[in-house]
């Protein structure tokens, strides 16, 4: 039964995948997510998935890849320097059309980082970490409640596009402790009849794989592909405007610095200028759309993409928006977090220039 | 058929048609034949998984008629793991060559065999990457030439060949480890034997079953086929014997 | 007095390593080096049908299941 508690982003993600029915968790420890796998291994005994800490992330994932292709409901979680070993299995694991979920709690890199927060895995994220035409249904959750909706969103949409989806995380939301309404427990029975369970008797057997070695057979797997993924842009772009309607200058920010910007959005108000905020929850499918309809509005002066790296949903943006209005950025790098007057100094100084 | 006479042995069932496309002689052929063989004669067709690996094996799932899944290059111990652990009731089996295990996959596989996964390892052992060129591998035989060892492999800069079966039947999960080759058919029908047995322990899931083939190489080796067996013979089986090095213990 | 046994080589299957030929107890095998099949290979045949004695050897090492054995009913 549904429930409201105080949890930790990392805790709250690892009991909503046990509440959507989670079967199978193959992962490695590492700051900052490790709370996920040492939730789970003290929850095990109560329950019947499986889990299993593999040798690394590069064997992770690959179990990741059997056992959601023999039909379970798997998850993997890790961050920066794991989720890049994982991108040769993501790449396989999007060919071969495996439903699994992956989570990343974004530390501060390149290299071995820092264990701060950051969200500079956004274009490994959403441009493709691994090689090849694919996408990742990539969710950008914002607090810990989100953490958990949206470990239930990614579960159904991986199942109902056949493709793995993820949710881009960060160490701060990871950590940090809120009141979460935990859902119903799901009783999950699947329909995967293109899964590796043993061959049905009268049917052709299965066999998963990314190999195409003919160039025309390769090029229509990827046109099927493709086209699968022009229907999750036209059918799941998510989205949340904060007092967008009248804005003079529009924020864009996901995850952690979308909630930071709320409150220099409210100062911003407050000394009278139009500001709005402008969120992403899926970064890939991006809202281009809207916001290339935000951007048409004539009283709109500027877009300020705020996020903490050097300038990547920045691309996104720009592209969204198509030189209709300028777009500017405030970042900070290497595990730093914004404060609300930081973004607000830029966003005055953008607006005084 | 001729009047008279009785069939007494045919291609097994669960080979699929698809001409193989393995070089004349290449005992992988022989194993895919011999592993479907077993698949017939315990009747698990439909409660057995494969993985293939990267490497001339990488269609394998052409060949046997059993759900396979595809694995990227050294992983399939780990895509074996993931499979077993979610269906532990049914026969899952790795096949890999010796890049595969032996190189890029070397943790996975250890790692499997420590934790006693309970699934059943063909590795095809020719000391050579066949698919790729003839390049070496970690079981290439000292001062063996392969194009990337082209005045025969040094110990000094790449080490001594491994021999994976001495080294996961340290590993006390795992059931049984048998090196088996096809060059004769004595050989070929203890080949058969060793999978059939490596098959029923991982039914009666008594752990890790490791069946290592010492196998050939002509076009790598750059040899006919009755060669390839020659060097088989005299290099390769003094290196790597043939033989059980673990079983279960007796009931 | 017929043979024991007989093999049926598949023509197009066989791809002529020549191992089933080494391999016959009896050297009734060998390869056909006036024809090839379609995949431009020596295939091997029955050169002499009277002296299998159907141990299947050459089934068993024949890398690609290309040969089928008969044994005479008893």
């Amino acid at each position: 039964m549904s429930e409201i508690k105080l949890m930790k982003g990392n805790e709250a993600l690892a009991e909503a995948a046990i509440r959507a029915g989670l079967q199978g968790y193959f992962g490695y420890p590492i700051t900052p997510q490790s709370e996920v796998v040492e939730y789970l291994a003290r929850e095990e005994p109560k329950h019947n998935y499986v889990l299993l800490q593999a040798e690394s992330e590069l064997a992770a994932v690959n179990m990741l890849y059997g056992a959601g292709g023999a039909g379970a409901r798997v998850m993997t979680t890790t961050s920066s320097p794991g989720f890049s070993l994982m991108q040769e299995g993501i790449s396989y694991i999007a060919c071969a059309q495996i439903p699994c979920l992956f989570a990343n709690i974004v530390r501060g890199g390149p290299g071995l980082g820092t264990i701060q927060p950051s969200q500079s895995d956004y274009f490994q994220a959403t441009k493709g970490g691994g090689h090849g035409d694919y996408h990742l249904i990539v969710l950008a959750p914002n607090s810990v409640q989100e953490m958990v909706d949206h470990v239930y969103l990614g579960f159904e949409l991986a199942d109902k596009y056949r493709s793995p989806a993820m949710l881009l995380s960060d160490g701060a939301i990871g950590q940090m402790m809120e009141k979460v309404q935990l859902p119903d427990p799901i009783e999950y029975k699947p329909d995967k009849p293109w899964a590796t369970t043993g061959k049905k008797p009268g049917q052709e057997r299965n066999f998963l794989t990314s190999l195409y070695i003919q160039s025309e057979e390769m090029e229509e797997k990827n046109k099927e592909l493709q086209a699968k993924f022009k229907k999750i842009e036209e059918n799941e772009v998510r989205f949340e405007e904060y007092k967008t309607n009248d804005a003079e200058i529009i924020i864009v920010s996901f995850g952690l610095s979308s909630r930071i910007s709320k409150k220099s959005v409210d100062m911003a108000r407050e000394t009278g200028l139009k500001v709005g905020l402008f969120r992403p929850i899926t970064v890939w499918p991006f809202p281009a759309n809207k916001i290339a309809d935000i951007a048409a509005r004539q009283q709109v002066k500027f877009f300020i993409s705020v996020e903490m790296n050097s300038g990547q949903m920045l691309e996104d943006v720009k592209l969204a928006v198509n030189g209709k209005k300028p777009v500017y950025f405030y970042g900070r790098m290497g595990g730093i977090i914004p404060t609300p007057k930081e973004i607000l100094t830029a966003v005055q100084e953008r607006s005084r220039s | 058929m001729k009047e008279g006479y009785n069939l007494i042995y045919q291609k097994p069932k669960t080979l699929r048609k698809k001409r193989m496309h393995y070089c004349p002689g290449c005992f992988h052929s022989t194993i895919h034949k011999l592993m479907m063989e077993v698949v017939d004669e315990l009747g698990i067709q439909e409660k057995t998984i494969g993985v293939c690996p990267v490497g001339c094996s990488v269609f394998a799932y052409d060949y046997m008629d059993v759900d396979m899944q595809e694995a990227a290059h050294g992983r399939a111990a780990a895509v074996a793991t993931g499979i077993k652990r979610m269906h532990p009731d049914k026969i899952v089996f790795s096949y890999q060559g010796d890049g595969d295990l032996a190189a890029i996959g070397i943790a996975e596989t250890i790692h499997a065999c420590n934790r006693g996964e309970n699934f059943t390892f063909i590795f095809i052992n020719n000391g050579i990457y066949g698919m790729t060129g003839g390049q070496m591998a970690p079981t290439t035989l000292e001062g063996q030439k392969t194009t990337t060892s082209p005045y025969g492999r040094d110990p000094k800069k790449a080490g001594l060949p491994l021999k994976m079966c001495e080294i996961v039947s340290q590993f006390d999960a795992v059931a049984y480890v048998e090196r088996i080759s096809c060059d004769t058919p004595a050989n070929a029908r203890k080949a058969k034997r060793a999978l059939k047995k490596a098959f029923e322990y991982q039914i009666q899931g008594l752990g890790t079953t490791f069946i290592e083939v010492a196998s050939n190489c002509p076009s790598g080796w750059k040899c006919t086929p009755e060669e390839s067996l020659e060097w088989l013979k005299e290099k390769a089986f003094p290196y790597f014997p043939l033989g059980v090095f673990k079983k279960p213990e007796e009931v | 007095m017929p043979a024991k046994g007989y093999v049926e080589i598949s023509v197009e299957g066989c791809k002529g390593c020549g191992l089933c030929v080494i391999n016959c107890p009896t050297d009734c095998l060998a390869l056909k080096t006036s024809d090839t099949n379609s995949y431009g290979l020596y295939y091997a045949y029955m050169k002499d049908e009277d002296n299998c004695i159907a141990c299947q050897n050459c089934a068993v090492i024949c890398p690609d299941a290309a040969i089928t054995v008969y044994k005479k009913a008893s």
